[in-house]
């Protein structure tokens, strides 16, 4: 995950002062230091890194802090805020047209992402916002560009609109628009092609599709490894063009993401949307106050929640509560909620989203095996249903037979049977308390969280 | 003399479009870099906490690469210390003779391709996404082809939409065959194919195109060492050359990306794209100097010979230029 080594410096710096009683200027100096080099390490660009600084120091010597009775976490709590700000404070949503199609401009360096990115978006306008978007390949410069935008488009099933690569890039957009008109397309993406943003001529075409398509956002495509020139690209595409919102790619690679939080300050220019995978679903809506509470170590547990809410199916989420809870939860109950804990994407991802995760050991760096899982999928699926409901019918010859089905071994078959056995006992524990919990009449918050993160 | 006097005589005896090129690109910086050495120097009137914080920030543009930056700046604390310096236009001398130091044996290493005389040479692609390895690949074959050498590419991005296309459009525009197989193939398989055709077509060089992955991506790079055994096993001595195509703008990431890529393949060189843009990929310094992996080849624009051999005496000159100047002033 991307800020990883961001937040881990900045976390250990923050552990130092957390827990102090009294934190004076020369705390909070010699922290700022170390968080001014975190940044810096991390590619924000050092203007931006000083203004942060700068911020945070003066408010963090401020008396309300110094003074208050747990100055340490009052100082993280400021650098939180701030971090924020510097992000964009909320999340910024996707504009839509009054008179219908709405058009969405992608502009960036070459190779940042844009043709991967307008498929990812066309994806996610159809999937979260129910819309009719349309393709339009506009890059009639880089060989098979307009190919590699067709095949995303047959990928998705989506329109592509294309009058190959002799026709001007202007003419294009035109074109397109109007026949989006025609075919009721709510949403017309134009990619256009990769270019240096000194490069007059090509920007000057850019400007040109712009005045003659009049569109309501355009989107900067930025890969999020850049180094300190993301500012020079992010402000001079803003001078020319008027950026409406930053796209960061490449999000799911082991960069410390400087440029993200330098590109909005020195353009304030939302970052709108980041890319987190080759798949194309793998494009969500940036949060700034999540994205801070992830690079301090305080979890995403929202964005958990809301990827639990649009992936697994509720009531089914409550029959196996009952099951749970009356002690009848089978192996194939056990395959479902597998199942639906998959569909929210790599275990991998979903783990470091819970707070504190990257800071507990053996977690860190830790490769989990889809195929394990899909072994213990195997293995359920190869017992008989009366085995799946009655467990302790499987002798050692099922065991075998079971092995064989599904072709694992007979230990791995053992350790899953034990793992369930466990579990059982586990639940039958946990509704045991609950219920005691609820005759008492009061009920504990489920997450033991640091601080809370909703402030 | 100096350092930069040297390198200016040097770069002076050197021939025309390349040098103008070079100059042209890092202009841009040139400009940035020491102008801001010099407004630092001339503001501060004694050499402090705050005066090294500034010039760290100076080198941290350049993308230099944070560890060499805060290893140089330690050291220049040392030097002003020792020598008891207290006027900033003193430091000045002090930061081009340490900036010496960290590119001195820079000049060293070869950026020749390891090309043999005779048989098949097998160059493979490798890097992250969109940096520009297909685009490289093209070059690099019209360059082998206008020196007439038979070359033959392998289409392993099997993965990207169009990328297999992308280099096909290529092949023709250059005259030169591409041995595919359908998207989503194992790219392994297709590296095997291009190997025996190469063989039987009695090519001199294939260059191999791969998907472009993040290095943290473990079960990608297990396919690109995959890759490289199948090359390894069909040619003996081969892959000759493993070349990591980095993008400019790139920052400290460049640093992981290029440790994680040779851990995986054993990367032989650098080719550093889009330094036609205003960033100068300053990251690569650190490369060399961390792991020792010299730049070969530099991209410089889009167009088919837009593709030079990497000088690193023009580049640094290209970096800090305008030391040279006021050092010659002094």
């Amino acid at each position: 995950m991307a800020f990883e080594g961001l937040a881990d410096r900045l976390q250990n710096t923050m552990q130092k002062i957390r827990g102090k009683g009294k934190v004076n200027e020369a705390d909070v100096k010699e922290m700022m230091r170390e968080v001014r080099l975190a940044l810096l390490e991390a590619d924000v660009n050092f203007k931006v890194v000083k203004e942060f600084v700068k911020k945070v120091s003066d408010r963090a010597v401020g008396q309300e802090v110094l003074k208050s009775l747990t100055p340490g976490q009052q100082v993280i709590k400021v650098v939180k805020e701030e971090l924020t700000n510097l992000m964009g404070g909320e999340e910024s949503k996707i504009a839509v047209s009054n008179r219908p199609p709405t058009v969405i401009m992608m502009v960036g360096l070459q190779g940042a992402g844009k043709t991967t990115t307008t498929g990812k978006l066309a994806n996610l306008l159809r999937k979260k916002y129910n819309r009719n978007p349309m393709l339009v390949a506009a890059d009639i410069y880089r060989p098979a560009a307009i190919k590699q935008l067709e095949t995303l488009g047959k990928q998705l099933n989506m329109p592509v609109f294309s009058l190959g690569d002799q026709v001007s890039p202007v003419e294009i957009a035109k074109q397109a628009i109007a026949k989006a008109k025609e075919d009721h397309n709510d949403y017309v993406l134009i990619d256009t092609a990769g270019r240096l943003h000194v490069d007059e001529a090509l920007m000057g075409e850019l400007k040109d599709i712009k005045e003659l398509s009049n569109p309501n956002e355009i989107f900067l495509v930025v890969d999020a490894m850049t180094g300190q020139d993301a500012v020079n690209v992010a402000q001079s595409f803003n001078e020319q063009l008027g950026l409406t919102g930053v796209v960061l790619t490449k999000l799911d690679g082991d960069t410390r993401g400087g440029a993200a939080l330098s590109i909005r300050s020195v353009t304030n220019t939302p970052i709108k949307f980041v890319g987190l995978g080759e798949k194309l679903d793998a494009l969500e809506s940036f949060h700034p106050e999540r994205m801070a509470s992830r690079i301090l170590g305080m979890g995403d547990v929202l964005t958990l929640i809301e990827k639990a809410q649009s992936n697994i199916d509720e009531e089914k989420a409550r029959e196996i509560e009952q099951k749970m809870k009356s002690n009848s939860f089978t192996l194939d109950d056990f395959l479902d909620s597998l199942g639906q804990v998959r569909n929210m994407g790599p275990l991998e991802d979903l783990l470091k989203m819970m707070p504190g995760a990257n800071k507990m050991k053996g977690l860190n760096n830790l490769q989990i095996d889809e195929k394990q899982i899909s072994h213990v999928e195997a293995i359920i699926q190869s017992m008989t249903k009366e085995e799946k409901i009655h467990p302790e019918i499987i002798t050692s010859n099922r065991r075998k037979r079971i092995a064989k089905g599904s072709g694992t071994s007979v230990p791995e078959v053992n350790r899953l049977l034990k793992q369930f056995e466990d579990m059982k006992k586990m639940m039958k524990q946990m509704s045991g308390m609950q219920q005691k919990a609820k005759k008492k009449g009061k009920k504990k918050g489920g997450f033991n969280l640091p601080f809370n993160p909703f402030q | 003399m100096s350092f930069f006097k040297k390198l200016k005589e040097k770069i002076t005896q050197q021939t025309d479009v390349v040098t103008e090129k070079f100059k042209d690109g890092l202009t841009k910086t040139r400009d940035n870099f020491s102008g801001k050495v010099n407004d630092l120097v001339a503001r501060y009137r004694k050499v402090d906490e705050d005066f090294f914080e500034e010039l760290e920030e100076i080198l941290i543009q350049a993308d230099v690469g944070f560890e060499t930056v805060m290893d140089l700046i330690e050291e220049l604390k040392m030097e002003v210390k020792r020598k008891n310096i207290q006027d900033p236009a003193e430091v000045q001398s002090v930061i081009s003779e340490k900036l010496v130091e960290i590119y001195e044996g820079a000049d060293e290493a070869s950026t020749e391709l390891n090309i043999q005389a005779e048989g098949l040479t097998v160059l493979l692609f490798v890097g992250v996404n969109g940096v520009g390895k297909t685009t490289t690949i093209g070059k690099l074959a019209h360059k082998f082809k206008s020196e007439g050498k038979k070359v033959v590419l392998a289409a392993g991005d099997t993965f990207r939409a169009g990328a297999i296309e992308q280099l096909e459009v290529w092949g023709e525009r250059v005259g030169v065959d591409v041995i595919k197989q359908g998207a989503g193939s194992d790219p392994a398989a297709v590296m095997f194919d291009a190997i025996q055709a190469a063989k039987s077509r009695n090519a001199d060089i294939l260059i191999c195109d791969t998907a472009g992955r993040l290095q943290n991506k473990v079960n990608l790079m297990k396919e690109l060492e995959k890759v490289k055994r199948v090359i390894e096993r069909e040619v003996p001595g081969a892959p000759h050359e493993v070349l990591l195509v980095l993008d400019a703008t790139t920052g400290q990431n460049a640093l992981i990306q290029a440790k994680t890529f040779k851990e995986a393949t054993n990367v032989s060189g650098i080719v550093l794209t889009k330094l036609d843009g205003t960033a100068k990929g300053g990251i690569v310094l650190a490369i060399r100097n961390e792991l020792g992996i010299p730049v070969k080849f530099v991209g410089l624009g889009e167009k088919m010979d837009d593709l030079q051999e990497f000088n690193a005496e023009q580049y640094v000159y290209g970096l800090f230029a305008d030391l040279v100047e006021n050092e010659e002033l002094d």
